[in-house]
């Protein structure tokens, strides 16, 4: 990481911090919900922009993390998220390293509707079953300590989407990453070279998986409340979208997608803006969408790229 | 389940596998002749059902006639909607990332719900089937069979013929078939593939069209039946192996059965029955059943 995208990174974590000093209870509670979104969107982007994954799925692990949480928590006590959060984690990679391992054997746009059948397996299972409450939901009655307040929440949130942004930057920075680097570029090439990929992308897959699980034990804590929707498709294509629009292949790009995503939602639902018509935010949204796609090729993290090459093509058009 | 029970659902699924076909076809020509994954194709079905509904009043009022002239205008409509979409949004995609043609097309699937939430409203409406096939076929005893369903069964053999036809027999599927295979060298040979892509995709718009306009009477119209039936017709497209017809066809029938027998045999499990038989088939078989060479 360069010393611009280092400074970029670390103001904008010293301005998440910063921000419950000026905002009210809307914003922090605004902010929580997309931090928590940049967590989850962080854990995708480890596949489709590092590995080259495309995962369709993405929402199943999310709404596994969330309904672990709400399942394994007693009804009578506060859970603690000692152990709470990391069990979290460990069924939604637990499911990861089962959907992984056989759907890793397709590839391109197979792999992507292979992932989101067990997805879709996954949403009917609590969907359909007593076990997760159907279409109401489950509630968790009690949260855990310190966590049922909303400030502590927000730093709590804002420190685990740190250390996911952390964890992955070295994680992409070590051999590990190197490999999965080496696999998005060119896999038949890895193979050649005497690595065998499928353990890589299997591992890459679980941990993702994982990560995955942490937004949505976040989620389920935050609204103390769970329901099939944390796992339909639309949740794993918005993730998508978030980081497409964002710029794969930067983690940057996963964290600026998920406020740029959830902002211009905000925006465009807001009637103090469009008044009326701000019932029809999907129309503003859409034409968002498609004007990023004609103006931005890179997603948002190539803008400051494209000025820069602006300019310096402005400069040199004028010297000749 | 009796024979007569048994019969009726055979034709149910038969129906509503064709009916999925049609979708489908579209969706896996347009993916695998020009390369776009294209999911605003469920949007399409939307808006044939929707013209279905809207377009009764003022075409029985300019042209006369019923249910048959509201297939044809909005045929007219759909082709021209096709070609217009693909020289403002679609041509720029060919040489973009599949990721970005996802992230497009799925900006258009929010610009094309609201237009008609604008236009139209979100209400739930039905549509009348015409009264030359409203009615029904006894079948044994009891029971009995509308004719609407055959009917659309039977739209959907004739549309799948044609295709079958034009793509194999005629000098535009070949062009078609050509271009699918290999873009620069069909350019090369003085083919405008520009154009053959604009009709590619503005027949892909109209068949989907009629699909939804000949399924209004039997499904409703309703707001976000564009997104059901894009995931399902994406399921039958993978199933069936990319570029496919022939695969689509199988496929679309595959789950058209497995669906309604679900929804009889096993209710609780109906739903996820579709994904399971996906997932072991692309097990079995990684590149779907066919194919396209």
């Amino acid at each position: 990481m360069d010393r611009s995208k280092l400074a970029f990174v670390v103001a904008a974590f010293a301005l998440l911090a910063a921000f419950p000093l000026v905002a009210g209870a809307y914003g922090i509670d605004l902010v929580t919900k997309i931090m928590i979104y940049a967590v989850f969107a962080l854990s995708l982007e480890l596949l489709v922009g590092s590995t080259g994954l495309v995962c369709f799925g993405h929402a199943a692990f999310l709404g596994i993390g969330a309904y672990a949480a709400v399942l394994l928590s007693p009804q009578d006590a506060a859970p603690s998220i000692l152990w709470l959060l990391p069990a979290c984690v460990a069924a939604a990679a637990a499911y990861a390293l089962a959907v992984g391992a056989l759907s890793l054997r397709t590839k391109g746009v197979y792999f992507i509707m292979v992932t989101l059948a067990f997805a879709q397996m996954a949403y009917y299972v609590v969907h359909d079953t007593p076990l997760g409450g159907g279409t109401d939901g489950i509630y968790l009655y009690i949260k855990p300590a310190l966590l049922d307040k909303a400030r502590p929440f927000y730093f709590f949130t804002l420190a685990c989407l740190g250390g996911v942004f952390v964890l992955l930057a070295l994680l992409l920075r070590s051999r590990f990453g190197r490999a999965l680097a080496g696999i998005r570029v060119n896999e038949q090439r890895m193979r050649a070279t005497g690595f065998s990929t499928y353990p890589y992308k299997l591992a890459a897959f679980t941990i993702s998986g994982g990560l995955a699980g942490l937004a949505g034990f976040l989620f389920a804590v935050k609204d103390g409340y769970v329901n099939p929707e944390l796992l339909s498709w639309h949740l794993s294509g918005a993730v998508l979208i978030m980081i497409i629009l964002g710029g794969l292949g930067h983690l940057r790009g996963a964290l600026i997608g998920a406020f740029a995503f959830a902002l211009l939602q905000e925006f465009f639902k807001s009637e103090a803006v469009f008044g009326g018509f701000a019932k029809h935010w999907h129309l503003g949204l859409g034409l968002a969408i498609i004007a990023c796609v004609a103006l931005l090729p890179h997603g948002l993290v190539g803008v400051p790229g494209q000025i820069r090459a602006r300019l310096v093509g402005r400069r040199t058009g004028v010297a000749r | 389940m009796d024979l007569t029970t048994f019969l009726i659902q055979c034709l149910n699924a038969l129906q509503y596998g064709l009916l999925l076909f049609l979708v489908a076809s579209g969706l896996t020509l347009i993916f695998g002749i020009m390369g776009v994954i294209n999911l605003a194709h469920g949007s399409f079905y939307m808006i044939g059902a929707y013209m279905a509904f809207a377009l009764a009043a003022p075409v029985a009022a300019t042209f006369g006639g019923g249910f048959f002239s509201v297939l044809a205008v909005g045929l007219v409509l759909a082709v021209m909607l096709g070609y217009v979409l693909e020289w403002a949004f679609y041509s720029y995609l060919y040489e973009r990332e599949h990721l970005q043609q996802v992230l497009m097309t799925y900006g258009l699937i929010l610009v094309f719900e609201e237009v008609r939430s604008l236009l139209v409203g979100d209400d739930v409406h039905g549509v009348a089937p015409p009264p030359l096939l409203a009615g029904t076929l006894p079948l044994g005893e009891l029971m009995t069979y509308p004719v609407y369903r055959l009917f659309i069964s039977g739209v959907c053999i004739a549309l799948a013929l044609g295709m079958y036809l034009v793509l194999t027999r005629t000098r535009l599927g070949m062009m078609i078939r050509a271009g699918s295979t290999n873009r620069e060298m069909v350019q090369s040979l003085g083919i405008d593939i520009k154009f053959l892509y604009r009709v590619v995709f503005a027949a892909g718009v109209a068949i989907a069209v009629l699909a939804g306009m000949v399924a209004a009477p039997v499904s409703s119209v309703y707001p976000g039946m564009g997104n059901l039936v894009l995931i399902i017709c994406f399921v039958v497209v993978v199933i069936g192996g990319i570029g496919s017809i022939r695969g689509a066809l199988l496929a679309a029938l595959l789950i058209g059965f497995v669906d309604t027998f679900g929804k009889v045999l096993l209710p609780s499990a109906a739903g996820v029955l579709v994904y399971v038989l996906m997932a072991l088939i692309l097990l079995w078989k990684p590149d779907g059943l066919f194919k396209a060479g």
